[in-house]
């Protein structure tokens, strides 16, 4: 069976490596899109997105059980899917409160970026501890529906191969709900006169006010995009993985690399620095001994596990090519701002 | 309120209320309480030479603190000679191709135009680097880690007394301030603070999965005291005296001999750890002095005053000749260093090391916070803002269990609502921590104690 060896290599990188990448990859594009369309617009990094992020996923969840509890449910789909839109309109809301109450005020200053940075350092703080004070600190899984599309087993017996290939229908959802997102908010940026305009106040702000943009109306269509994006993320990595507010707080730093390694302020270049991220994080760890010894001939086959860095470095990795790229190349891949 | 009267009004404030801890709880309490708040001042102050002074956003004041605590593991523990025998010759030997790899490749960076060459050649430098490293690398942490592992499975330290390691602290903070400063300083402010936030994560990484170095996740404890331990003073007639004469009135009050004789054991007990705390602060606080007096004599220096234009106008300064990119460098690292130190100090008070423990909220954001309520560019502010929210922090938990209490007040014992709420309270110091950053930065941008401007 000489050539299904190649064929084994490949389904088994598949399973363990491209489709969670492709997945995790799409969830950290989304939720660096609203990073990105946050600093393009409104100027500022905004350190409470991630926590912004849970503040959607726990609306979700509280929706979620409202409805599981009520008998409403979307038969094999996920409940949250159908929650989501409610939670949205709550994280929007949210979002707009704490704008109005909050950041207007820094932003007729006209404030520094800086301090707005650190102004988000204390939304932060809140919001974590609003997220914790209503749902708790503890891990939750709110996944319901059919859980596997395709499962390893069945796969395994229907091809006769020795590889087996895993898809979760929360990978396949996230795939498809991020396409649309992404696709939708490209053709609301590029055709519509609303996104357009968007696009001039964030290019120059001066100008735009002259042609008679109105900048409070950006400032609200700011958010609202943000918090879908955001929320959307959210639910997606909280229904593939699990929700729990120290985990979603940690994904900032992964949001940050790929923001500035796409190009920060550049929303095409949000999308490639999530997947590369992502992808790093995953191609990275894996351990690609047995991709190996499928691959070369037995006299050749590798002793070690032949990973590059230890699992433990997951984390890091994101920043280490943060790191490799402000060295490289600081505009990042596509060229966003000016730095 | 009159700028000239802040300043002992706030410390006053801080006085009382840190009495009052003492006299409602227990004064080893305030003790405890006194002690990390001087540790955090001397934070605070590293953190307010960067962004006070220099303008620098300094996000990853958690490496360096743990920079610091890994240094006082190291200076201080007893090397572990057997794993030295076995193993530490690979140890060195991987570092030795690390230093010759990076060397290589800075030379290659800087030395070679052709960008197709120079590619290739990173790229070969980088692979035979990793190659080199790994050869020797892994079978090395391999035998360190099997060597005693419940109890040390790392290579130790020097066996020096942990207080020199205070100064090490600050130069190998300093030294890796250097690094980071080279690669991001160039940035703009707000890149600066995310590439530093990153790097202070892969520090941590590192203390937390290197465990031949470190010990990990598995804590270092046992560590050398600069201070005698409760049970020998104990044991030691002058101390017994001291507490008698101290209390002699209390004493001769009680008529029995015997109860007399325990109310003493008791006060000894208690004034011993007393005792201690008091020699912690003591260090503490001289040490808090020192760099207090050095930063204000930066402070109005010529070069603290080309730091501050720097700060306020970078062109006009950059115009001025002055090399933005190098005083820079130089505020990051003094910075930095200081906030080692500091790490240093907090490790030697814990007795032991525990890199689980460094939460970027604990040690980078909450450092912010008492900058900049205290006053960005003054020290004393931050002075003040180390031990005012350092006691918020603290003090704010029995304080949250109390309003939840009251809010609760009318409900059941076993309601449900009653027991999320008091299950929640500690989630409330996240919240009064935010609410009070929002509200400086809102009502009193410039902080309590304000810089000061001066003219001449």
């Amino acid at each position: 069976m000489e050539n299904f060896e190649f064929i084994n290599a490949i389904v088994l990188l598949s399973n363990f490596v491209i489709v969670p990448a492709l997945s995790y990859g799409s969830q950290l594009a989304l939720a660096t899109l609203s990073l990105t369309i946050i600093y393009g617009v409104l100027r500022f990094s905004n350190f409470a997105q991630a926590d912004w992020m849970s503040f959607g996923t726990m609306a979700t969840i509280l929706f979620t059980w409202l409805f599981q509890s009520i008998g409403i449910t979307a038969g094999i789909l996920p409940t949250a899917l159908l929650a989501l839109p409610f939670a949205i309109i709550v994280t929007a809301l949210f979002c707009l409160l704490i704008d109005r109450s909050v950041y207007s005020f820094y932003r007729k200053q006209k404030s520094q970026p800086i301090v707005l940075m650190i102004v988000s350092v204390g939304v932060m703080f809140i919001l974590q501890a609003v997220v914790r004070f209503i749902i708790g600190p503890n891990d939750r899984k709110f996944f319901d529906g059919e859980k596997y599309i395709v499962h390893a087993l069945d796969f395994k017996n229907y091809f006769g191969l020795e590889e087996g290939l895993t898809i979760k229908s929360t990978q396949l959802i996230t795939v498809i709900v991020a396409l649309v997102a992404m696709i939708s908010l490209f053709y609301f940026l590029q055709k519509t006169k609303l996104g357009k305009s968007m696009r001039a106040y964030s290019n120059n702000e001066d100008l735009a006010l002259l042609s008679g943009i109105n900048p409070e109306k950006i400032v609200i269509v700011t958010w609202i995009i943000s918090s879908i994006l955001i929320t959307t993320a959210g639910v997606l990595y909280g229904l593939d993985k699990s929700f729990k507010p120290f985990t979603y707080f940690n994904l900032l730093l992964p949001m940050f690399a790929a923001a500035i390694v796409g190009g920060i302020g550049s929303p095409i270049g949000a999308v490639i620095g999530g997947y590369v991220i992502a992808f790093s994080e995953i191609t990275l760890t894996y351990a690609y001994k047995k991709f190996f010894v499928y691959l070369l001939p037995e006299n050749l086959e590798p002793s070690g596990l032949m990973q590059v860095l230890s699992t433990d470095y997951k984390f890091a990795i994101s920043f280490i090519i943060l790191v490799i790229v402000l060295i490289v190349r600081p505009t990042g891949i596509v060229r966003g701002k000016i730095i | 309120m009159n700028e000239e009267l802040r300043t002992p009004v706030a410390f006053t404030v801080m006085a009382i209320l840190l009495a009052i801890v003492g006299f409602t709880q227990s004064w080893s309490v305030s003790l405890s309480v006194i002690n990390l708040c001087i540790i955090s001042s001397i934070m605070a102050i590293g953190v307010n030479l960067q962004w006070g002074y220099g303008g620098l956003f300094n996000a990853g004041v958690m490496g360096f603190t743990a920079l610091g605590g890994l240094t006082a593991v190291l200076v201080s523990h007893d090397p572990i000679y057997e794993a030295w025998d076995k193993a530490g010759i690979g140890i060195v030997i991987s570092a030795i191709i690390f230093v010759l790899t990076v060397t290589a490749l800075l030379f290659v960076f800087r030395n070679i135009e052709n960008k197709q060459i120079r590619n290739t050649l990173i790229i070969l430098i980088i692979v035979f680097g990793l190659i080199g490293i790994n050869n020797f690398y892994g079978p090395s942490i391999d035998i360190i880690e099997s060597i005693n592992p419940a109890k040390t499975g790392f290579l130790g330290g020097l066996g020096l007394p942990i207080i020199f390691s205070w100064l090490i602290a600050a130069v190998v903070a300093g030294l890796v301030a250097w690094v980071i400063g080279k690669i991001t300083l160039r940035l703009r402010s707000d890149y600066l603070a995310i590439a530093t936030l990153g790097i202070s994560e892969i520090v941590i990484a590192v203390v937390k999965h290197e465990d031949w170095l470190s010990r990990g996740v598995k804590n270092v404890s046992g560590l050398d005291r600069p201070v005698p331990y409760e049970i020998e003073l104990q044991q030691s007639e002058w101390f017994l005296n001291l507490v008698e004469r101290i209390n002699f009135s209390k004493l001769e009050a009680i008529q029995s001999l015997s109860s007399r004789q325990d109310l003493l054991n008791d006060l000894v007990i208690d004034s011993s750890g007393i005792f201690v705390k008091l020699c912690y602060a003591g260090l503490f606080f001289s040490v808090l002095l020192l760099i207090f007096y050095l930063s204000q004599l930066a402070l109005n220096s010529p070069w603290g005053r080309m730091l501050r234009a720097i700060r306020d106008n970078e062109e006009a300064a950059s115009a001025m000749g002055k090399n933005i990119f190098a005083q820079h460098l130089q505020i990051f690292i003094i910075g930095s260093a200081i906030i080692g130190i500091a790490g240093a100090m907090l490790t030697t008070l814990d007795g032991q090391f525990t890199p689980g423990s460094y939460r970027p909220l604990r040690f980078t954001f909450i450092i912010w916070l008492m900058v900049i309520i205290g006053g960005s560019g003054n020290n004393l502010g931050s002075i003040f803002g180390g031990f005012f929210i350092w006691f918020i922090w603290i003090e704010a938990e029995p304080l949250s269990i109390g309003f939840m209490n009251l809010l609760a007040g009318g409900l059941e014992y076993d309601n449900p609502l009653r027991m999320h709420l008091l299950g929640s309270a500690a989630h409330l110091r996240l919240f009064i921590m935010g609410l009070l950053l929002l509200l400086a930065l809102r009502f009193m941008p410039k902080g309590v104690i304000p810089e000061k401007i001066q003219k001449k």
